[in-house]
């Protein structure tokens, strides 16, 4: 069994045991020793994250990126961080000093609290509560919190205006997110991601598309990135509700974004791409954890992918979008994979066989077929009613007789 | 005096704090913040209880919900870090009376319950909360039509809120 993290958290413990501490003392040092390591280790990943968006931002719009320091520029985010240490601490007159150096540590505090339920390998893992996607959705509700915050405290118009837009998109997104976090649980009979990833035999994004999507949509949204990125609405507002953070507390703010997009995309992976399931991850769980960082970093793309790709959209419409779109196409889906799943376990197909998948995915087909028939006819409509001549000057306005 | 003991203590005065400090605060905002972190407190409280999913849809709908509409209630009025009038009205000893004897009523009431010296019941780890709660709630010798007339009246206030948010041209 090639599982070094276990094997070393076995070693220590039996080195304090033998040092004569008792087994409840131990039990909390490991437990803090494990802490320490998953939040330095998500937050060094964090810094080669910097890199990874300053490349990938640069060849999608067709040039280099950062290329002098170091090879391939890999020393670049250092550079950034010692320039964001030695930068001015401002705070602006009349900011509440408390909640303006609150915001940022619990704007990065909330993202690092999500990489406790996730998974890393079928032996390592943060906590496995039983209701861990409920967690998710808790701890994304606080982060909100903490946006809110350092737009009021920053004494700001532009800062409060920004942080008003972000909070009713991200409450307003929260919806649709959920209830597509409902199908994994329905799928898996669990609320438990360590379970959910146990019970992957076949990918659920091949039973559930349709959730897999609406749940990326609603995280790019809840990260508030391109499209949905009215809160650094740049040209709008001028950085919205990080405008008045210098040094490291926009690092924060800025780290703690990037971080999120890579714990969507982890948590993507866990609850929809099987997680830490992989070749061989039965003999060497340490692979579980290269296989997740691969899928999340695919996702991740995918999330740069699209915002790099696309203009950013206007606030009403993402709103319209969200209630009268992506909200009823989630709970339908959630209601008839609900009945799916009832009427096939009746039928005998065991959960997690290949046809139960194929019968989900059936099901998945059919209410996007649907959906987009119905966006097709509506589409029309709303052409007739745009393309019908509306003269600005006619007989019948003018009030001329007609002769 | 066991760990979950001294937890517990902590986190009741912490919650004990924050609540004080939510009627004491000048600042409005800042009386806001103090009450999510009291929120907090009865989060936590729920975890000890061992009823984890209680505690998480405490911090969702609290917390991100209810405290959040709050904030906004707080931001989109003017002034709220002015002084608005003194903090304390001038009944605050009738106030102190009442609350007092309330506190004697109630503390006297649980003494008297055998209940509260008690140890919890152990919950065996196969006994999953979640699914019990889940299977009361819609199983029809369970609570089924409490959930439904609940469910009805949240539909109510939906739809009295639409009504009154909406655009009449």
């Amino acid at each position: 069994m090639f599982d070094p993290i276990n094997a070393i958290a076995q070693w220590l413990a039996e080195l304090l045991a033998g040092w004569g501490l008792s087994s409840g003392l131990v039990n909390l040092i490991l437990t803090l020793l494990g802490v320490v390591v998953v939040a330095s280790f998500v937050l060094i990943v964090d810094i080669f994250l910097v890199w990874v968006e300053r490349k990938v931002v640069a060849r999608f719009q067709d040039r280099l990126g950062p290329n002098r320091l170091g090879p391939f520029g890999l020393i670049q985010p250092l550079a950034d961080i010692i320039k964001l240490l030695i930068k001015e601490d401002i705070t602006p007159v009349g900011a509440d000093k408390v909640v303006y150096n609150l915001a940022p540590i619990l704007a990065l505090a909330t993202v690092l609290m999500l990489w406790a339920v996730i998974p890393f390998a079928p032996t390592m893992l943060g906590a496995d509560l039983n209701v861990g996607v409920l967690y998710i959705v808790a701890v994304g509700a606080v982060g909100t919190l903490g946006i809110i915050m350092a737009g009021w405290a920053s004494n700001n118009k532009y800062a409060l205006l920004g942080a008003m837009r972000t909070v009713a998109l991200t409450i307003a997104y929260e919806v649709p997110m959920v209830v597509s976090l409902l199908v994994p649980v329905i799928l898996a009979r669990s609320m438990s991601i360590h379970q959910i990833v146990n019970m992957q035999t076949i990918w659920y994004i091949v039973a559930a598309p349709l959730a897999a999507a609406i749940f990326l949509i609603s995280a790019i949204a809840e990260l508030g990135r391109a499209p949905f990125d009215l809160a650094e609405a740049e040209s709008e507002i001028v950085a919205g509700f990080h405008i008045e953070y210098t040094g490291m507390k926009f690092g924060l703010f800025y780290a703690g974004e990037l971080l999120h997009a890579l714990t969507m995309g982890a948590l993507f992976a866990s609850l929809f791409m099987g997680g830490w399931r992989g070749p061989f991850v039965e003999q060497a769980p340490i692979l579980g954890v290269l296989y997740l960082f691969l899928k999340a970093m695919f996702i991740y793309w995918v999330i740069m992918w699209v915002k790099y790709s696309l203009p950013r959209v206007r606030i009403d419409h993402m709103l319209n979008f969200n209630w009268k779109f992506l909200t009823p196409l989630a709970l339908a889906v959630v209601m008839l994979t609900a009945l799916a799943d009832k009427a096939l376990v009746e039928f005998g197909v065991s959960a997690g066989s290949l046809s139960y998948s194929l019968s989900m995915l059936a099901v998945n087909l059919l209410i996007g077929w649907i959906t987009l028939s119905l966006l097709r006819s509506y589409a029309r409509i709303e052409r007739r009613r745009v393309a019908a001549p509306r003269p600005a000057a006619s007989p019948e306005y003018s009030g001329v007789a007609k002769s | 005096m066991t760990p979950l003991q001294i937890i517990f203590i902590l986190v009741a005065a912490m919650t004990l704090g924050a609540g004080l400090m939510v009627v004491t605060a000048r600042n409005l905002v800042h009386s806001a913040l103090w009450l999510i972190l009291a929120l907090f407190g009865v989060a936590i409280v729920y975890v000890l209880l061992q009823a984890g999913f209680l505690a998480v849809v405490q911090v969702v709908i609290y917390i991100g919900a209810i405290a959040i509409l709050m904030i906004f209630a707080i931001m989109l009025t003017r002034n709220i870090a002015t002084e608005s009038g003194p903090r304390f009205s001038e009944n605050w000893s009738w106030a102190l009376v009442i609350a007092l004897v309330l506190f004697g009523t109630l503390a006297w009431m649980l003494s008297g319950w055998e209940g509260i010296a008690a140890q919890a019941p152990a919950i065996s780890p196969r006994f999953d909360t979640v699914r019990e709660l889940g299977l009361a709630l819609v199983s029809p010798d369970g609570f089924v039509l409490a959930f439904e007339v609940a469910s009805v009246l949240l539909l109510a206030a939906l739809i009295g809120a639409l009504v009154i948010a909406w655009d009449r041209r």
